[in-house]
């Protein structure tokens, strides 16, 4: 029911009615993109949108989106380096 | 499909799921140290995920077969369909059934059982139901078919509240008259106010709805931590999301902390949206109480259609008796909604109630906590 897709706004078909043209997985739809907060009278165009039941709900932040992954890259980074670590300190005994 | 991918990577969920079994004997240790006795270290930490989209990732992603033993979850009642009572199933079944009307609903509400059938089964019996996928659809079918009253059947939380309200203002402006709402929305917070105060349910911590709060943002969670000393994590529902929520859970039990953390950052402001809640103030007004399957009658809990906009009130409008019916005997819907037993531990869950015939809401929608341990297979304490 809550369910929401991510899709990108292609191109505004009716301004007045606030219907958009979106592209959602290779599909396109017309979703209503009334519910979206205005940032500076900016073109909607290229914009990623969450949709849900027929309506933008929100903007996507794509640099939010790259901070989220960017960490738990690192988290799995950091990990990667302890285990390099751990197998090079015993070296000495290594499987002979 | 971008923004959804990147959040199932396995490589990312293999990561967090050792930074969670790190955490965990942590956070277990502060907790049950916090509770004053010994003994209860050995106790499980219980996270309710109040959504049941996180449900539905939950299991569609096995993530409870990548939490460590002593962590487990427990589903919360954030499943509309899951909520609504018998009595406004009957009484939309009621209002399909006259000849004047079609009624509109998401595909979801068709299955729902009330106490005489479903709305599926109406359909069948001769009325005229139909399937939209967006309140827009409803009023677009009202405007092709000015001879029939069409009544939208609105259901849904805060993420879905405002798409009604935008869609009753664009009927409003255009005049359709022939077009109108049944209103069953409702609101997140006095249900987790009603399961807090529950004496039957022992919670370390919530995952957050996140779609909820890309509209009401965070603010509707801080009674949360501030009067109950419960964490709380706005969750997306990718799986990568719900599994970082839980680190994030964890991590602040094991540090001691308590507060409102939003995971679900690139799509739900902390603010929310102020565009979506300003359009729910227009046109709708706070029920005095509203009655929740399982959960009785909570007061302020659910969202009418105001004064202003009570044109297109299809309970005004069509003199909607408001019907009350007892849940069946043998459903435990209520006891599942709140976390006191697991779906297979229903005397009916996979016998008498399949999602094929549910008999309570749980097994009806692909979000309810019985289907979702349907479909996938969670049938027993060894399954589950």
């Amino acid at each position: 029911m809550c369910l929401a897709i991510p899709g990108q706004i292609v191109e505004m078909v009716d301004e007045e009615d606030q219907l958009a043209r979106v592209e959602v997985a290779g599909v396109r739809r017309t979703v209503n993109v009334g519910l979206l907060e205005k940032e500076g009278g900016g073109s909607l165009e290229g914009e990623w949108v969450l949709i849900h039941v027929g309506f933008a709900l929100s903007r996507i932040d794509e640099e939010e989106a790259l901070a989220t992954l960017g960490l738990l890259e690192r988290m799995g980074a950091e990990y990667e380096q302890e285990l390099r670590e751990l197998a090079q300190e015993p070296a000495g005994e290594a499987a002979g | 499909m971008r923004f959804a991918h990147e959040f199932r990577d396995p490589r990312l969920g293999r990561t967090l799921a050792r930074e969670i079994a790190a955490l965990a004997a942590r956070a277990r240790s502060r907790t049950s140290s916090g509770a004053g006795s010994g003994e209860s270290s050995e106790r499980a930490l219980k996270v309710m995920e109040i959504c049941g989209g996180h449900t539905h990732t939950i299991y569609r992603y096995a993530i409870d077969e990548l939490l460590p033993e002593g962590v487990e979850f427990v589903h919360g009642p954030g499943c509309p369909v899951c909520v609504l009572p018998m009595g406004r199933v009957d009484d939309a079944i009621e209002l399909a059934r006259r000849p004047e009307v079609t009624l509109a609903c998401f595909g979801d509400m068709m299955r729902v059982p009330g106490s005489e059938g479903s709305l599926l089964e109406a359909k069948a019996g001769g009325a005229d139901v139909r399937m939209v996928y967006s309140p827009l659809d409803a009023l677009k079918l009202a405007k092709s078919k000015p001879e029939r009253e069409v009544v939208f059947l609105a259901i849904g939380f805060e993420t879905t509240a405002p798409s009604t309200a935008l869609t009753l203002r664009k009927a409003r402006a255009e005049g359709v008259r022939n077009f109108s709402c049944m209103c069953n929305h409702v609101t997140i917070e006095p249900p987790l106010r009603a399961l807090l105060d529950s004496p039957e349910l022992e919670l370390d911590g919530f995952v957050g709805p996140g779609h909820v709060s890309t509209v009401v943002g965070l603010q509707p969670f801080r009674f949360i931590p501030e009067e109950y000393g419960k964490p709380v994590v706005v969750s997306g529902f990718e799986p990568v999301d719900v599994l970082q929520s839980i680190e994030m859970l964890l991590r602040q039990l094991a540090e001691g902390r308590c507060e409102v953390e939003n995971q679900y950052r690139r799509v739900a402001a902390s603010e929310g949206n102020w565009v979506a809640v300003a359009a729910m103030e227009e046109v709708f007004t706070l029920r005095e109480r509203f009655e929740w399957r399982g959960l009785g009658t909570i007061e302020a809990s659910g969202l009418a259609i105001n004064e202003e906009y009570g044109e297109l009130d299809a309970e005004r409008r069509f003199g909607v008796r408001g019907a009350r019916v007892e849940d069946p005997q043998a459903c435990q819907c209520g006891e599942v909604l709140k976390g006191v037993i697991k779906p297979w531990e229903c005397r009916v869950f996979g016998t008498a109630c399949t999602p094929e015939r549910p008999i309570g809401t749980c097994m009806v929608s692909p979000e309810g906590a019985c289907a979702a341990y349907y479909n996938y297979g969670r049938h027993t304490r060894v399954g589950a």
